[in-house]
Parts: C-alpha cells; sequence; structure tokens
C-alpha cells in the first residue's frame, strides 16, 4: 500500500471538509430554485420515515424499558423510586430519543443513499441524468435531505412516546409501581427547554445523515470496491458526527436557554 | 437489417439552418493526477456531419465526448457547441444547452429503478408542461425508430446488452437533438447487434442531418457508415456506388499519445503515408 504524506492527507481532509460544506450549501439553495421535486421528496419520506419505523419503535421501547430498569436500581437505594418516570422521560426526550432514532436511521439510510447514489455514480447514470439536462443535486440530493430532515422530526417523537411506554412496562410489570404516577411524573417534568432540545436535535441529525449519505455516494469512485467503501465511510461518519453534533448541540442550548 | 420507415415530415426536425459548426475543440489539454490525457487538441464537426473517433484504450476518446457535453471542464483551451463556448459555461446553463444534445453512453447508463418508458420518456417528463399522450404517443416513435416498441414496460434489467443499447439511443434521440454524441455505441456486441445500431446511427445521420460524434473500437463499423447511406424507400442500409462514398458526411479522427494524429475523410485516410495509422487501419 502506498503511504501518504501526514501532510498531503491533512490537504486531503481539509478539501474533503470544504467539499462537503459547499455539498450542503448547494443542497440547501435548491430548496429556492425551480423544479422542487415535490413527489421524489414524498417518495424518499415514505422509505425514509415509514421504512425506519419498525426499528425505530424498537430501540424507543427497549431503550425505555432498559432505562427504567437500571434507573430502578439505584433510586431504589435513595427511596425514590417513583421517580422513575421523570428520569426516563427527561433522558429520553433531550437525549436518547432522538439520538438513538438517529443513529439507528443513520445505519439504514445513510448508508442506503451512500450505495443507492454511489452505484448510479460507477454506472454512469448521474451523468447520464446530468447529459439529459437535470440537476443531480436537484433531483437526488435536495429531496433526500428534506425527506430525512422532516421525517426524522415525527420519528423521534414516535421514539420517545415509545420509549416512555417501556419505561411503563417495567415500571408496571416489575417495579409494582402505579401507572398513573408514572405518567404524571413523566409528562410534570418535562419543561420547554426540554422539549425544544429534543425536537431541534432530530432536524440536525436528520440533515446530518441525508447529507453525509448523499455527499459519499455522490463522491464514490472505483467500481463497486469503491461503492461498499464510500457505504461504510457514510456510516461511521455520519454515527461520529451525530454524537459529536449531539455534545455541541447540548452545551449550546444549555448555555442559551438557561437550563435548570 | 430492415428498419420501420421514419415519418418524412419529422425528418431533420431537430437541425437548423446555423451554418457555425456543431462543435469547436480549440488547443485542449486535459490531465488526470498530472498526467496529461489530451494534449493541445483541436478538431472541429461541421452541421451535419459525423466524426468517428478512434485511438487505443485510454487515448481520450470517452473524454472527448463529455468534455464536448461539459461533465468536465478542461484544463485548457477551448470548447465551443453549437455556437456557446461551454469552456466556463455556468452548470445552470449548461443544462440548457444539453437540451439540444443527446448521449448514449459506453454501458447504456439506463436508471435501472425506471421502466424503459419511463427511461425513454425521461426529457420530456423533466420538461413539465409537456401532456402524457404527446409524451406516450414520442416514446413509442422513439421506439418503434429502434424497433422496441414491445419493451415500453419492462425494466432494464430484463433487456439484452443491444437492447439496452437501443433504448439509450430511443432517449437519445426523443427530443430531436442538434448533436448526438455516441460513446461505443456498439462495444460488447455481436456483429449482427452492432450492424443493427449503425444503421440506426445512419438513419439519424441520413434523415435527420443530425451532427455526430461516434466513438468506436470497430474500424468496420465507421467503413460500414462510409460506404453505405440510409435508404427511405426500402427502409434500410444500402452500398453507395465506389464513386460516391467520399460524398457521404463522414470524417474520422485517430488519437495517439493524446494528439490527433488523423483528421480526414475515408479518401484521405485510405492514402495516408502515416506508418501508425496503416498499421491501425490494417
Amino acid at each position: 500500500m502506498e503511504l501518504i504524506s501526514p501532510s498531503d492527507l491533512a490537504k486531503e481532509k481539509v478539501q474533503t471538509v470544504q467539499d462537503y460544506v459547499l455539498f450542503c450549501v448547494h443542497a440547501l439553495a435548491n430548496l429556492f430554485r425551480k423544479p422542487l421535486y415535490f413527489y421524489d421528496m414524498v417518495q424518499q419520506a415514505d422509505a425514509i420515515g415509514v421504512g425506519s419505523l419498525p426499528i425505530v419503535v424498537l430501540t424507543g421501547f427497549f431503550t425505555g424499558a432498559v432505562l427504567a430498569l437500571q434507573a430502578s436500581n439505584t433510586l431504589e437505594r435513595f427511596g425514590s423510586i417513583t421517580l422513575v418516570g421523570q428520569l426516563v422521560s427527561t433522558s429520553m426526550v433531550r437525549e436518547l430519543g432522538p439520538v438513538l432514532t438517529s443513529l439507528m436511521v443513520a445505519g439504514r439510510n445513510s448508508s442506503g443513499m451512500a450505495s443507492e447514489l454511489g452505484s448510479m455514480v460507477v454506472t454512469e447514470q448521474i451523468d447520464a441524468m446530468r447529459a439529459l439536462g437535470t440537476d443531480p443535486m436537484k433531483k437526488l440530493v435536495t429531496p433526500r435531505v428534506v425527506a430525512t430532515v422532516f421525517m426524522l422530526f415525527f420519528l423521534a417523537i414516535i421514539s420517545d412516546l415509545v420509549g416512555l411506554v417501556g419505561g411503563l412496562a417495567i415500571a408496571k410489570l416489575l417495579l409494582r409501581l402505579d401507572a398513573r404516577q408514572y405518567w404524571s411524573n413523566a409528562w410534570q417534568t418535562l419543561v420547554f427547554q426540554d422539549v425544544f432540545m429534543g425536537l431541534i436535535k432530530p432536524v440536525i441529525f436528520g440533515f446530518i445523515i441525508a447529507t453525509v449519505g448523499c455527499f459519499y455516494g455522490m463522491n464514490a469512485r472505483g467500481g463497486t470496491q469503491g461503492v461498499g467503501r464510500a457505504t461504510t465511510q457514510a456510516m461511521v461518519a455520519a454515527s461520529v458526527l451525530i454524537l459529536a453534533m449531539d455534545l455541541i448541540i447540548t452545551r449550546f442550548l444549555m448555555a442559551t436557554l438557561s437550563y435548570r | 437489417m430492415c428498419t420501420p420507415t421514419v415519418p418524412v415530415e419529422s425528418a431533420g426536425a431537430g437541425t437548423t439552418q446555423d451554418s457555425s459548426p456543431a462543435i469547436v475543440f480549440e488547443n485542449v489539454v486535459m490531465g488526470f493526477g498530472g498526467n496529461p490525457v489530451l494534449r493541445e487538441v483541436s478538431f472541429h464537426l461541421p452541421r451535419g456531419e459525423t466524426k468517428a473517433i478512434f485511438g487505443v484504450a485510454g487515448s481520450g476518446k470517452s473524454l472527448i465526448l463529455k468534455l464536448a457535453l461539459g461533465l468536465i471542464r478542461p484544463d485548457s483551451g477551448r470548447i465551443i457547441v453549437l455556437g456557446q463556448d461551454i469552456t466556463q459555461m455556468p452548470e445552470d446553463e449548461l443544462f440548457k444547452l444539453r437540451g439540444k444534445i443527446g448521449m448514449v453512453f459506453q454501458e447504456s447508463a439506463l436508471f435501472d429503478s425506471l421502466s424503459v418508458r419511463e427511461n425513454v420518456a425521461y426529457r420530456l417528463t423533466e420538461e413539465h408542461g409537456v401532456y402524457d399522450d404527446e409524451i406516450d404517443r414520442r416514446v413509442r416513435e422513439a421506439l418503434r425508430f429502434v424497433e422496441l416498441e414491445h419493451t415500453l414496460d419492462l425494466d432494464p434489467a430484463e433487456l439484452s446488452g443491444g437492447m439496452r443499447r437501443r433504448v439509450a439511443i430511443a432517449r437519445a434521440i426523443i427530443t430531436h437533438p442538434e448533436l448526438l454524441l455516441y460513446d461505443s455505441p456498439t462495444g460488447g456486441l455481436d456483429p449482427v447487434t452492432s450492424n443493427t445500431i449503425i444503421e440506426l446511427i445512419m438513419k439519424q445521420r441520413d434523415v435527420y442531418k443530425t451532427s455526430a460524434l461516434l466513438v468506436t473500437h470497430r474500424l468496420q463499423d465507421a467503413f460500414t457508415l462510409a460506404t453505405h447511406e440510409f435508404d427511405q424507400k426500402s427502409n434500410r442500409m444500402v452500398p453507395l456506388p465506389a464513386g460516391k462514398q467520399c460524398q457521404v458526411p463522414l470524417s474520422f479522427l485517430i488519437l495517439r499519445d493524446g494528439k490527433i494524429t488523423f483528421d480526414g475523410d475515408l479518401h484521405e485516410l485510405a492514402h495516408t503515408q502515416d506508418e501508425y495509422i496503416k498499421e491501425y487501419i490494417s
């Protein structure tokens, strides 16, 4: 294998970041240019949103359930086991709902987008599209970005709700807590900041999932091997970016929303 | 092979009276990763003419087509297509210009998620404003031209290599473009199917008078184009008498080491003294 010098490697990475930023700007700018390909957006929303629903529901349920189980162990020591609902609620809505939903959707769709677009690149279908007078960014990338952002928002809400139900199942069946008390605690503990944080994250993560997947797909080179590489890179990059952005967003919102 | 009749009134529908060349390359230089592929390449394609481009693998033949379509930009030099300088043309303007150009890709490049009908109709559906009835009529007309009307509802994966190539031609000609670019349209096909494709290219040249660049490895394809013409009455290609062969609007361009080593007609090619070309065509 050919060794690459550190300076060349650094240049390559900076170049990739620059290309990605330009790619994102282009994808967003297309929202204000005709044609908008509304039908493609709906089609993608169905594939990304409805298609991801089963894994999001399962992930949400089991996360909420295990959270309740883990929390009960600690809370019991302080005689505060009735606060399980509170803990599950804030953890799911603020953090685990959006993040785990995004990671699951990234695993399913970021890689899917990279492989689909990558295959189109290596079989010259993207060139053919340009030759036929269609901008692939408008036709393929922007609808995927809009659909992912839109659908991830609702998927995260569903995940939060199902997570609370998972927590309830554990609270009721294993911890023998009162269901009404659990819901009341879970509901009343939430404040505007929690909900806002929980809803803004999926919007940003959805943008990351779609743009990273499309970026790696559109830049796939080297035949089927290249498509495979792009698929893996897209999933890894999207997942890492989601977790890194989660930290930044959380810190930023805590500071700006005068969090308690 | 016998092909269906082309409506006379539609002949030449895509051509204009403009006498400027369809394509002009002026000192075009292009390379990848520091390796030059094209060095100071200059040629022009007059309107209504077909130019066959030859060269060994990696000599930059397909690159010329992609440059002519504006899919990639040259490192230096100037490219004029249908009277417009595309060297620094913004992508949005290029999309409009590409509406007048049809391209047949090496591996057909059909959209595998769309049916044959949707592939051929792609350009019309993207134009927005063309009625469904009109789209259907023109799709059938284009597929009839390539004798594949029966494949309308099939997926590209269900077609053979030759059929895919013919569908790609139908997709390229549906809007009667002023310029056609063929990238190895007969590559990897059997002789009978290759002949069918060449006859379609000839029909497009002689009936619609479309300017074309044809990249090919097969010398016999270009010689067939040079020695035959499409006869609309019998609806098939017929051999030309010996004295009329140079009157066919066909020229040859041979690339060697990134440069043009020959650019001329059949007569000039047959009488060249260049040893490389003699060996190439022998």
